[in-house]
């Protein structure tokens, strides 16, 4: 049967990983190719990378760090941060991303969902949403989560869905570094309304964590940074434990 | 060497990446006659049966591809697997090439789970139901990647191996030295390499 994914998430500003620190075994703890491969043999389902660089060379560096990554780890890798238009979903798919994530740039263009669905298929495209609750309302924010749009999240979700959105990664603000715990309530908002896969991101803090999210249904993976860089959780004991306590896992 | 069809259809990027990590020569190419000079053939694709055919038949490369499958071991992948039936319903009626007996058809309706999402994206345990090379480097039950809406069925005879999707959905089938792989073995981390560097044995 199809197995609940773990996938680690690396920030990467001027070529370097943000938060990466003390691995034992990889030379350069913010390299993120170096980072790439011990995920990859930890049995890491898919690696997700942020760019969250500004310039026109972070920009450089980062495709060139996908490169890298891409010719020598076989697993699905997806991408996001600066992706506004299709240039950039070419940009990213010629250095080997597999999906493109696709969050503020959506929000200033609703019509890049569906060119790049269209044009390179819905499996390829993921809705990245931060959401946050405002006034009893899930709400979209914009920029990394610094600006409320007003959009109702499930209102805005669903468009994207069926606008060609092949995935959702859910990023609650609300729970996002706090590590207690996957925001339940909002996926399973979110998982009751659309039939895509869902990602969950924000406030795994333990092992436990993840096996309450994939007891909810409609939940397909669980993606993490900081406990996974600082190593308060190893990828492998993780999925041994899950697949323990009954999920499938890929082991 | 080996011949990658380059039909405008999907990335190439993976596949390319894990020949060379193989340290398989590869080319990757719509010329038929690279395709003849070849010692194997793949036949990748990502996307729309019918468009996927037509752009085959537009540059030509349905007789070339037919010849390849008589003389050499070919593998289709995702779409390309697809390809190789004799019709598919996606969208309409399209006829395949007919290297495989069976057909192409729609995932949701078959489903005995109907929760389970389509398309089927992940990692899911490939069960072998025949021995065959091509798991030569393999173990029953290693996970692969799939992504897919359609799957082929009416393939019994030809069907190497099968994942469990509540039904179980073909996952590798054979006809003589034509080979299929509904999943990505580009992206199925180490099983997938595996898988290819038995293909490239064969």
């Amino acid at each position: 049967m199809i197995t609940k994914r773990i996938i680690p998430c690396l920030d990467v500003r001027n070529g370097r990983v943000v938060k990466g620190v003390n691995f034992e075994g990889v030379r350069d703890v913010a390299d993120p190719v170096e980072m790439a491969r011990m995920y990859n043999a930890a049995g890491a389902d898919e690696l997700v990378f942020y760019d969250i660089t500004a310039s026109y060379e972070g920009r450089a560096l980062f495709t060139d760090i996908l490169t890298r990554v891409a010719s020598e780890i076989f697993i699905p890798l997806t991408v996001g941060g600066g992706i506004n238009t299709l240039k950039d979903f070419d940009r990213v798919l010629k250095c080997g991303a597999d999906k493109v994530s696709v969050n503020s740039g959506a929000l200033r263009d609703p019509g890049l969902i569906p060119a790049a669905a269209k044009r390179y298929g819905s499996q390829c495209v993921v809705l990245s949403a931060d959401v946050k609750r405002v006034d009893g309302q899930f709400r979209v924010f914009a920029k990394g989560g610094r600006e409320d749009t007003g959009r109702d999240a499930l209102e805005w979700i669903v468009q994207c869905v069926d606008s060609g959105a092949g995935e959702i990664c859910l990023n609650s603000i609300d729970t996002d570094g706090v590590r207690g715990g996957f925001d339940l309530e909002m996926l399973d908002a979110v998982a009751a309304r659309v039939s895509v896969p869902i990602i969950a991101s924000g406030g795994a803090g333990k092992k436990e964590d993840f096996l309450e999210l994939f007891r909810h249904k409609g939940i397909d993976a669980g993606l993490a940074a900081g406990i996974f860089h600082q190593k308060l959780l190893a990828i492998r004991d993780l999925k041994e434990y899950l697949a323990k306590n009954g999920v499938e896992m890929r082991l | 060497m080996i011949a990658v069809i380059d039909y405008g259809v999907g990335n190439l990027f993976s596949l390319r990446s894990s020949l060379r990590h193989l340290g398989l020569e590869a080319a990757v190419t719509a010329d038929p006659a690279a395709i003849r000079a070849a010692d194997r053939v793949i036949l990748p694709g990502v996307g729309a049966f019918g468009d996927a055919m037509g752009k085959l038949s537009a540059a030509g490369l349905v007789p070339v591809i037919r010849e390849a499958a008589a003389q050499k071991p070919l593998l289709g992948i995702c779409l390309g697997m697809q390809l190789l039936f004799d019709r598919s319903f996606e969208y309409g009626v399209h006829e395949g090439l007919g290297l495989v007996p069976g057909q192409v058809c729609p995932l949701a309706p078959d489903l005995a789970d109907p929760a389970l999402k389509v398309p089927q994206i992940g990692w899911n345990a490939l069960h072998i139901l025949r021995d065959d090379p091509l798991f030569r480097y393999i173990r029953e039950g290693e996970c692969v990647y799939y992504v897919h809406s359609y799957y082929a069925k009416d393939c019994a005879a030809s069907t190497l191996a099968v994942s469990d999707y509540s039904i179980p959905v073909t996952g590798v089938v054979r006809a003589g030295r034509v080979y299929g792989t509904q999943f990505h073995p580009e992206k199925s981390g180490g099983t997938g390499l595996r898988i290819l560097r038995a293909f490239a044995e064969l």
